[in-house]
């Protein structure tokens, strides 16, 4: 489903922010990214995206080579992959349904389906009753669930969550990370990036570990060499 | 073309509304510069082809006279008529014999003195005036036909209204250059205040944009909304000045009319439906080709997708 082959990435001042990587993660997986600030963790993600092109090596994401994909097709490429982010980046000026919404309007989807698809992504996520209410009045907690929500709408094979914890309490984190699985569960390809040793623990998931932009470590949590 | 679903083209055109009124102090500049550029250009038109009229119409009255050699024969008269005929800038020309001549002098000139008039009885002070006058499609071209006149065979002298020519030639090619130069400069008033009016949505929007990219958006989906933003500002731009224009066309052109009534002997305004046949059109197509012009120039210099 994800394949990095030798990918490295080095930015104009010449320091490598990701060197010689090389993953490969199946379809239907979780797998945690794990690295600390600075490791190369948000350039893995920009790569994963093609928002940036590697400088050597190739990547493959659900049999795609993404270098040869042309700049016209990168959106039919993203659609494939749904994002979350730490900061959740909803859409402060519109409810939760218009923030799910959003996110089939913007692939041209039917207004039909939307109706049909944006109630169900809610309940999935627990926040039916709450459709009208805008993202400044939800918790933390609530916000990252609608984020999740809008990333899982257009059914996507891969969610890649890029510190989907890192606001939240221990409560909340607990609740997106169960919801997470049951997502994985569903069949969608989970990769979560984070620098939390405890929510790794926790999941008992595989962890590929990042440390200056190498892979130091590729298994589950105790197994692996650097963890 | 690839079409446009419907959901789609309602959900942009919305968007770029809603952009008009997030930036609604960049959007009313825009739009009251669109305002001005089009109502100058308005009334340059308005003025430009009221102007045009009146110099056909003085093209009409100005006329060149030819005036024979003593003694000339009718052939070679007719000769000289034949090479008037020919010369592309003539639009009509006419015999007048020494007596038609005469008979038009004593309606002008012994109105009312009649009897004065009879005193020349059997003599026709103007026995040598047999003329062709001559009328110019080309106002512009009367020095050359006088030049061209004066070297027939036959001819004595020739006449002309020359400062009349020119001074209207000369006025009508003024009146070009400052419409040309008024609306030119207006023009680029325009783009520059709507690519800054883009510039500042695409601004606002950005995280907006940043999320629609990340999650499949198509690049023509992005820029639409722009693009409605830009269009709409030269539509509702154009569409002011035009109402303006038509109510204050009627107003002055009656004010003069019943205020100065001896002008409607010398000027006749062209009615407002002919001025407004052509304006309605090209001011349209000037406002919304603006708008779409300023959106796409920013879109492409600013929104990277």
């Amino acid at each position: 489903m994800i394949q990095l082959e030798h990918v490295s990435k080095a930015y104009q001042q010449g320091v490598p922010a990701l060197n010689d990587i090389n993953i490969h993660i199946e379809q239907g997986e979780f797998v945690f990214i794990m690295g600390r600030s600075g490791s190369g963790k948000s350039t893995l993600i920009k790569l994963l995206l093609k928002e940036l092109e590697p400088t050597e090596g190739e990547i493959y994401i659900d049999g795609q080579r993404l270098s040869k994909i042309t700049h016209k097709k990168v959106p039919d490429f993203r659609r494939n992959i749904g994002v979350v982010f730490q900061n959740y980046r909803l859409l402060q000026d519109r409810n939760i349904y218009d923030n799910v919404a959003f996110a089939m309007k913007v692939i041209e989807r039917p207004n039909r389906e939307i109706k049909k698809r944006v109630p169900l992504m809610l309940s999935l996520v627990g926040l039916a009753a709450k459709y009208r209410s805008l993202p400044q009045h939800l918790s933390g907690g609530e916000q990252q669930r609608v984020a999740i929500a809008r990333a899982l709408v257009n059914e996507p094979k891969i969610l890649l969550a890029d510190e989907p914890t890192g606001n939240l309490d221990d409560f909340n984190t607990g609740e997106i990370l169960r919801l997470l699985e049951e997502i994985n569960e569903r069949g969608t390809t989970v990769v979560v990036v984070t620098h939390d040793k405890e929510i790794v623990k926790r999941m008992n998931k595989r962890v590929i570990t990042i440390k200056k932009g190498v892979v130091v470590g590729d298994g589950k949590w105790g197994d692996t060499r650097e963890a | 073309m690839i079409p446009v679903r419907l959901s789609t083209f309602w959900y942009n055109l919305g968007q770029g509304l809603k952009n008009i009124w997030r930036n609604k102090l960049f959007s009313l500049a825009s739009i009251a510069t669109m305002t001005a550029c089009i109502f100058l250009f308005g009334v340059f038109y308005s003025l430009g082809t009221n102007f045009e009229a009146l110099v056909r119409a003085a093209e009409e009255g100005v006329s060149v006279t030819v005036f024979f050699d003593q003694g000339i024969s009718q052939e070679q008269i007719d000769a000289i008529g034949e090479a008037i005929g020919k010369r592309a800038e003539v639009s009509d020309y006419h015999f007048v014999s020494a007596d038609e001549a005469w008979e038009y002098y004593k309606s002008e000139y012994f109105k009312g003195k009649e009897e004065a008039a009879e005193s020349f009885a059997g003599d026709n002070p103007l026995a040598n005036s047999a003329n062709y006058e001559i009328y110019l499609n080309d106002i512009s071209m009367q020095q050359e036909l006088v030049a061209y006149l004066e070297g027939l065979d036959g001819v004595r002298e020739v006449h002309q209204s020359e400062v009349a020519a020119q001074t209207l030639a000369d006025f009508n090619r003024l009146i070009g250059y400052i419409f040309t130069g008024v609306i030119l400069i207006l023009i680029a008033v325009a783009v520059f205040l709507i690519n800054n009016t883009v510039t500042v949505g695409i601004a606002v929007r950005k995280e907006e944009i940043a999320i629609m990219k990340l999650i499949g958006a198509k690049d023509k989906f992005v820029r639409a909304p722009f693009v409605v933003e830009g269009v709409s500002i030269g539509l509702i731009g154009s569409v002011i000045p035009l109402v303006l224009l038509f109510f204050m066309y009627q107003s002055i052109v009656g004010y003069v009319a019943e205020r100065f009534k001896f002008i409607g002997g010398i000027i006749s305004f062209i009615p407002v439906e002919q001025v407004f046949v052509v304006l309605i059109p090209v001011s349209l197509l000037l406002g919304v080709g603006i708008g779409y012009v300023g959106s796409r120039m920013t879109l492409k210099k600013h929104l990277k997708v």
